[in-house]
């Protein structure tokens, strides 16, 4: 499977914009001078080894930290600088798959999907349990949909996270770490999910990962983080960048995985 | 490139072309925006088929698809024929898969007949008294053990507890204990004074705040405070498998884990009882004086002629069972709990209702054992 690059015509505003982006808690900076765009439709990876901030770099992307300093655009419209109102109704239109699937155990698997589109859909009830229905079907768990959290395995509810981040149909789904914790199979069925997702809608997606495979199957585009540069070291197709790249933090990482 | 019809709200449009239903959509289709309803579209009309089209559909999601199937089930229903072949290959391929899983989508029974309600509820009781004597039993051996290899104790954390569950709550059981001395004088001044006998509110302050009070009162106090905290704690720790970390290393989490707090809280709570009697004759004392004019000396000299040993050392015997049941309350709960948020919580919760309803059973079991003594 080759990663098929989406078009490119029309040129309009970048699903996600990066400008000169500074995160970090208290006193530390994590990173700094961080500036990308990711074009919507594009499966874009960041990657980098562990505590680069790929996860804080996440967390600035939707929402849940705030930069502090520079901006973040979603189809050119103000994100990270917008008022609250304008922040919600943008949110209605991500979706984020959390490492650990981040259900509501008190919920069953469909109220879990349920819920995003109770509370942001005029649909009615039983249209709303066809969707989550239908949802739950497309990654894999049809049959499931009264069962809690807790009796299902943690690939299941990572399937469940991802059948709830797509209830609302969003334009950008963000993915904490999707493989860690799955077997080979279930990581290489995600995947194929992914693109499936983004060839069906268009959708925009933006994965943290290291999971090499991953990276080479169905990245776009990556950019890579490092831990004492605070910052990006390199970005590009990840073939190319394996190939081509003259930073040995970038082939050493990168080649690691080459040739699966 | 985009025709006119692409952008906007999302719209249909019925026309009716030799007898049957031409149905085009166009637009916006999103899922969080209302949408056309199907049956209004065709109410009144009458086809022999229809023929659904989106050429001047936009960016469309879920949504389109939900209202395509809509038409699919009544073209069914009403025995109309739907050509459908005009629609892009993904949307059909949606709808197939819609249709599927409405067929395959069996509700998961959790009902069970009264019969194995009853015994399903009887066997889990029986299994959750195994638990409770188990977990007793590991408790009791491992003081045991501790006794025999003092050294290998982790007495850092028990200090810790100790300061948690003893120091920490000094503030809330001062509180607490002086206002319950004080609304005891108060209910005694007002029977007594009719006698004269203003003097004996200190004969009856002291006797119940040191024999039964004092105790009780810092007991409940702590059951909701450190008895909530190990359960909550130690539920927390047993949803992020630490516990079960604890055990594949070999080491036994009673006696990592359980021992440290449930001797943390034996040796605080005699000392917080001596600490809650204290107050309350204190609170005592200060409504004798405020109200009934008896100085703070000669109330002192009277509560000391009425109080003796052996009423102070019930009360501490007491205190020190009530602390080893709160923290055996706490942590078996803690270590029973689900491992889920709502686990913890209602580990929490049924920590204290335990402990509480251990401290009255004990109390009054102390009472009858005290009385049969003659203490």
């Amino acid at each position: 499977m080759s990663p098929s690059q989406p078009s490119l015509s029309g040129a309009g505003a970048p699903a996600i914009q990066v400008e000169d982006l500074r995160a970090g808690y208290d006193d530390v900076v994590v990173l700094e001078h961080i500036s990308f765009s990711v074009r919507p439709g594009e499966v874009f990876f960041i990657i980098g080894g562990s505590g680069c901030g790929k996860s804080t770099l996440l967390r600035h992307l939707v929402g849940l930290s705030h930069p502090t300093a520079g901006t973040v655009e979603f189809f050119g419209a103000p994100f990270s600088n917008a008022d609250v109102a304008g922040r919600r109704a943008r949110l209605k239109t991500f979706g984020m798959l959390f490492q650990g699937g981040a259900l509501w155990s008190s919920l069953t698997l469909r109220q879990n999907v349920a819920l995003p589109l109770e509370e942001h859909t005029p649909l009615s009830r039983r249209e709303i349990d066809e969707i989550a229905t239908l949802k739950l079907a497309q990654v894999g768990l049809g049959g499931f949909e009264d069962y809690f959290p807790a009796e299902i395995s943690g690939g299941m509810k990572k399937r469940v996270g991802l059948a709830r981040a797509l209830a609302l149909d969003p334009e950008i789904v963000f993915f904490d770490e999707p493989s860690a914790g799955l077997d080979p199979v279930t990581s290489r069925n995600l995947d194929e999910l992914v693109l499936r997702i983004r060839d069906m809608f268009g959708t925009t997606i933006v994965v943290v990962s290291h999971e090499l495979a991953s990276i080479f199957d169905i990245a776009d585009r990556v950019i890579m983080l490092d831990r004492t540069e605070k910052g990006i070291i390199a970005e590009g197709r990840p073939r190319e960048l394996a190939d081509q790249s003259n930073d040995p933090r970038v082939t050493e990482f990168l080649r690691r995985g080459k040739g699966r | 490139m985009s025709a006119p019809g692409e952008s906007g709200e999302a719209r249909v449009t019925a026309t009716e072309v030799d007898g049957g239903l031409d149905v085009a959509l166009a637009g916006t289709w999103r899922i969080t925006a209302a949408r056309p309803a199907w049956t209004a579209l065709v109410a009144g009309r009458k086809a022999a088929r229809i023929r659904l089209r989106m050429e001047a559909v936009g960016k469309w999601d879920t949504s389109l698809v939900l209202f395509l199937y809509e038409a699919q089930q009544w073209a069914e229903a009403a025995h109309v024929a739907c050509e459908s072949g005009a629609l892009p290959e993904k949307v059909r391929a949606l709808l197939q898969q819609l249709a599927g899983t409405r067929e395959a989508s069996v509700p998961h029974d959790r009902a069970e007949s009264l019969l194995s309600g009853v015994g399903h509820a009887t066997l889990e009781t029986l299994a959750r008294a195994r638990t409770a004597s188990a977990f007793l039993g590991e408790s009791v051996l491992g003081f045991l053990r501790l006794l025999r290899h003092p050294s290998k104790f982790r007495w850092g954390d028990c200090l810790e507890e100790m300061q948690h569950c003893g120091a920490m709550a000094l503030p809330i059981v001062s509180l607490i204990s002086f206002l319950v001395g004080l609304i005891m004088a108060y209910q005694a001044a007002v029977q007594l004074r009719q006698f004269g006998a203003d003097i004996y509110v200190a004969d009856l302050v002291g006797l119940s705040v040191v024999r039964e009070m004092g105790p009780m009162m810092a007991a409940i106090i702590i059951a909701g405070r450190t008895g909530a905290a190990f359960a909550a704690t130690l539920a927390n720790m047993k949803a992020n498998e630490e516990i079960d970390a604890l055990e594949t290393l070999g080491i036994s989490p009673v006696e990592f884990l359980v021992l440290p707090r449930l001797l943390a809280l034996a040796v605080m709570m005699p000392l917080l009882a001596l600490y809650a009697n204290g107050l309350g004759i204190l609170g005592g004392m200060t409504v004798a004086a405020g109200v009934l004019e008896i100085p703070p000396a000669a109330y002192w000299i009277e509560t000391q002629s009425i109080i003796d040993l052996s009423d102070v050392s019930t009360g501490l015997i007491k205190s020190l069972a009530f602390g080893v049941l709160i923290g055996l309350a706490g942590c078996w709960r803690g270590m029973q709990a689900e491992r889920s948020a709502a686990g913890v919580g209602r580990a929490a919760t049924s920590a204290v209702v335990t402990a509480v309803l251990l401290i009255i059973v004990g109390d009054s079991i102390f009472a009858v054992i005290f009385n049969y003594l003659g203490w």
